[in-house]
């Protein structure tokens, strides 16, 4: 009985130890496999220039069209959900303070609609398209990866907003503010190493995404100019060099694949080195 | 009978206790010695040196943050829990170094029934929160099984608040019942050891006494250790008080003497501050 | 109080409801718009028929998913034992038996993969496991395959769930009082039983929900399974031959749609039909969260 015990516990220790190193292992091999693939492909010339003629067949060119459209779409996106998202986690946080169901059903929506798909985003990004008479460009871009990321801004900042202790905004009131200025001098002060958080996440979510631009940005060998015109993007860069039979166009697929991975490790990182430097001067 | 005879046999240790020699008897049942508890950031415990005689309530004193926690939770160790924790020193329990065991670990705590500060029953029944502890033990007879049950929740009062219901959620009983059942289901398997941390202070005044009365009945067969930081619990129960400060051992002795003359200025400090 | 003050604090609060408002009917507005596209395809076909028939044929207008929702269920499915299992078990040495080093390294390292975007993910698909198929895997069980498969998808899919499933059941794990855990030791269960005891009991309704999510988020994925999944029509069992998920129609598609009657109508359907099971498993399981979370 009891050395069985022991044998059970041990059969399971051993499972368990294999599991967690596979898991370890498995995305270890994955950022190996895709740097190294990359890193050789990888030359200031894919970063810092536009495909020239004759790129798809394997010619000149770089894919600093997809870099820089990339980084417009996202940046744009990020805005835009800012401009949704900010003052709709501060409401939550402040103006619905007492109604603990409300914020909870609230919570509970957004919560469900972070794990809706990005190709139903695209998909419905370009229902919106036709019934505007939109064509596919950085504005319908824009347009859908804002509403594919807010969600994911608005729970990430108010997770951090909602550890803020009642007292603080109770403080604030008494001291004849107005529930804006609670909002944004005590919440959004407070609350900032979570606002960072958020906006990087969503920074990084917007630029990874390849479905739901899809539909609605395009894809252009240029660097857009205007919101009108079609946008390349990194993650559709690499699907589309990827699916070539040429060789030299496949392997700008690697390269572009290492320079997406950077950017996002980059973003990740900082964010976790903001929020830990933010946090310093909040009140616990 | 079959049932009786195997009764008999998990009554054995009981038994033989009662044999004991008088020598046996007052030999200390816990030997504590350079017990110490460190994590990287700091020592919980200082090289604790401590002897718990058998049959006795001993009450473990202090401030909060002093280490009365982690010293209880190192006599059954539960520090394996916490990983962070770096343990050394020994812990003989009726001489045998429990931070040493390694297969007979499960077996050896088993010797001391734990009591926490809130009541925390196991996602299970009534009925099988009681039983969870016989069943490890390898007890399979329904009827034995039955029996233990029904005299464990007797044994703490609860039997007939809840003798309708055992089948219902452990949880669905009221936080006094709650902690009345986490002491049945202790009792059940036979401890000769209760490990009690500040077990009233979630409590209601009524509820405590009740637990109060329990251990001041279940000393006569059973060594008590609490911990509290509630000084009038001290004096009620404790036939020895350990009174500790910053992972140290201040002072020791019969409530009379330690309570009433305390020797150390950091023990008159705490017994005029309350804390 | 003085004027402006007060008209700041209306502005602001406008625009706070304004968000928050917009926010929230982010669901019904896909549910309409993509409604609106798919309704020409649900006024010539039946639900049932474009649910339950295998015929696809556009250029005739014959509409029949049944081909795209079983190889999405199949991947699904396939992705979920694959990976299910080895992120239980790695969430419990990670929280129950490994050092607690081990555990504050892993943790940023798992949240930084799950934000690795998904072409990435198929990237290495491609690279690794169309060949590992191919060569290996299919030959080993005496069949040929072009390693883009069915199989291929479901790995891929497998080892993108990994991060997201596994942050979600360590933080479920977490949540059980260590009060609990220390009852079951203290009454003699082995650290294994303990486990099996108060951690998968406790847990229970957690592991279900993340298990639950990381459907959805399989369910749901696009472009990693496109690049590896062959994209040919076709039931078979086989998970060496390729299939054709609902999220790889839409989206391989997307450039001939205008140019056949109804096409268009019918990647809408398509789109509505994931959002709409993907919502309901959503709101199922986060439900469960929730609930747990209150109490």
């Amino acid at each position: 009985m009891r050395k069985w015990k022991t044998i059970e516990e041990q059969i399971f220790k051993v499972i368990s130890f294999l599991a967690a190193y596979s898991v370890i292992a498995i995305l270890l091999f994955l950022l190996f496999v895709v740097f190294n693939k990359g890193i050789g492909a990888l030359s200031w010339d894919t970063i810092l220039k536009l495909p020239k003629g004759g790129y798809y067949f394997g010619g000149e060119g770089g894919i600093l069209n997809a870099i820089i459209g990339s980084f417009y779409l996202s940046v744009g996106a990020t805005v835009l959900a800012v401009f949704i998202g900010l003052p709709a986690a501060l409401f939550i946080n402040v103006q619905l303070i007492r109604m603990k169901r409300v914020q909870n059903t609230i919570r509970y929506l957004l919560d469900a609609l972070w794990g809706i798909p990005s190709i139903v985003y695209g998909a419905f990004g370009f229902a919106v398209m036709l019934f505007f008479g939109l064509n596919a460009s950085l504005l319908a871009g824009i347009i859908t990866v804002a509403l594919l990321i807010t969600p994911i801004l608005v729970r990430a900042f108010d997770e951090v907003l909602k550890t803020i202790p009642v007292e603080l905004q109770e403080a604030s009131f008494s001291l004849g503010s107005t529930r804006t200025e609670t909002a944004l001098k005590v919440l959004f002060k407070q609350g900032f190493a979570g606002f960072i958080t958020a906006l990087l996440l969503a920074f990084g979510r917007g630029i990874g995404d390849a479905a739901s631009v899809l539909f609605t940005g395009g894809y252009t060998d240029n660097i857009p100019i205007s919101l009108d015109e079609p946008v390349a993007t990194l993650p559709l860069a690499i699907f589309f060099q990827l699916s070539s039979p040429i060789e030299e166009v496949r392997q700008r697929a690697y390269a572009a694949a290492v320079v997406l991975t950077i950017f996002i490790l980059v973003i990740s990182v900082s964010a976790r080195l903001l929020s830990k430097r933010y946090s310093r001067n909040i009140i616990k | 009978m079959f049932t009786e005879k195997l009764f008999k046999q998990t009554n054995a240790y009981t038994k033989s206790k009662l044999k004991m020699s008088k020598a046996d008897i007052e030999k200390p049942i816990i030997q504590i010695k350079g017990l110490s508890v460190k994590t990287h950031e700091g020592e919980i415990l200082k090289s604790i040196n401590l002897d718990i005689p058998r049959n006795k309530i001993v009450v473990l004193l202090g401030p909060s943050g002093c280490g009365k926690t982690t010293l209880l939770k190192s006599l059954n160790r539960l520090t394996d829990l916490h990983k962070e924790l770096i343990v050394g020193g020994e812990v003989l329990i009726d001489g045998k170094d429990i931070l040493k065991a390694s297969q007979d670990l499960p077996i050896m705590r088993q010797k001391m029934g734990l009591l926490s500060q809130r009541p925390f029953p196991l996602p299970v029944s009534i009925y099988k929160n009681v039983s969870y502890g016989l069943k490890l033990k390898g007890v399979r007879n329904k009827k034995l099984i039955a029996h233990s049950v029904e005299s464990n929740l007797k044994r703490v009062g609860l039997w007939d608040e809840v003798k309708d219901r055992l089948n219902n959620p452990a949880n669905s009983l009221s936080i006094g019942q709650q902690q009345r059942l986490c002491l049945a289901r202790g009792l059940a398997v036979k401890p000769t050891i209760i490990l009690a941390d500040e077990p009233t202070s979630a409590l209601d005044p009524i509820s405590t006494k009740t637990i109060e009365n329990l251990f001041k009945e279940l000393k006569e067969h059973y060594t008590i250790i609490l911990v509290t930081h509630v000084l009038r619990q001290a004096v009620r129960l404790a036939d020895h008080v350990v009174f500790m400060y910053y992972g140290d051992i201040i002072e020791q002795g019969h409530p009379d003497d330690i309570l009433k003359n305390p020797q150390t200025e950091i023990l008159k400090k705490y017994l005029i501050d309350g804390n | 109080m003085n004027r402006s003050r007060r008209l700041t604090d209306l502005i602001v609060t406008i625009w706070m409801r304004g968000g928050l408002y917009l926010l929230l009917s982010i669901p019904a507005l896909i549910a309409i718009g993509l409604y609106w596209k798919a309704a020409p395809l649900l006024a010539n076909h039946s639900f049932a028929e474009l649910i339950l028939s295998a015929k696809w044929f556009p250029m005739k207008g014959e509409f029949g998913f049944m081909p795209f929702i079983y190889s999405s269920a199949y991947v699904t499915v396939l992705s979920f034992f694959l990976s299910a299992p080895l992120c239980l078990f790695a969430a419990v040495y990670l929280t129950q038996f490994g050092k607690k080093r081990l555990l504050n390294v892993m943790l940023p390292v798992i949240d930084i993969l799950a934000g690795i975007p998904s072409v990435v993910y198929g990237v290495w698909g491609v690279l690794v496991i169309v060949p590992a198929v191919s060569d290996y895997v299919a030959p080993f069980f005496g069949t040929s395959s072009s390693g883009y498969s069915l199989l291929a998808g479901g790995v891929v899919l497998a080892v993108m769930c990994i991060p997201y499933m596994l942050n979600m059941l360590i933080e479920v794990f977490h949540t059980i009082p260590v009060g609990m855990k220390e009852a079951s030791l203290s009454l003699g269960a082995t650290h294994w039983e303990m486990v099996k005891h108060v951690i998968f009991k406790k847990g229970f309704p957690g592991i279900i929900s993340a298990f639950g999510l990381g459907i959805a988020k399989a369910f749901g994925e696009t472009i990693a399974v496109l690049m590896v999944v062959g994209n040919t029509l076709d039931i078979s069992v086989s998970p060496f031959s390729p299939g054709y998920p609902l999220p790889a129609l839409i989206a391989n598609n997307y450039g001939e749609m205008m140019s056949i009657p109804d096409y268009d109508s019918a990647l809408m359907f398509a789109a509505l039909l994931l959002f709409v099971i993907i919502l309901v498993i959503n709101l199922f399981f986060r439900y469960f969260i929730h609930k747990t979370e209150q109490s």
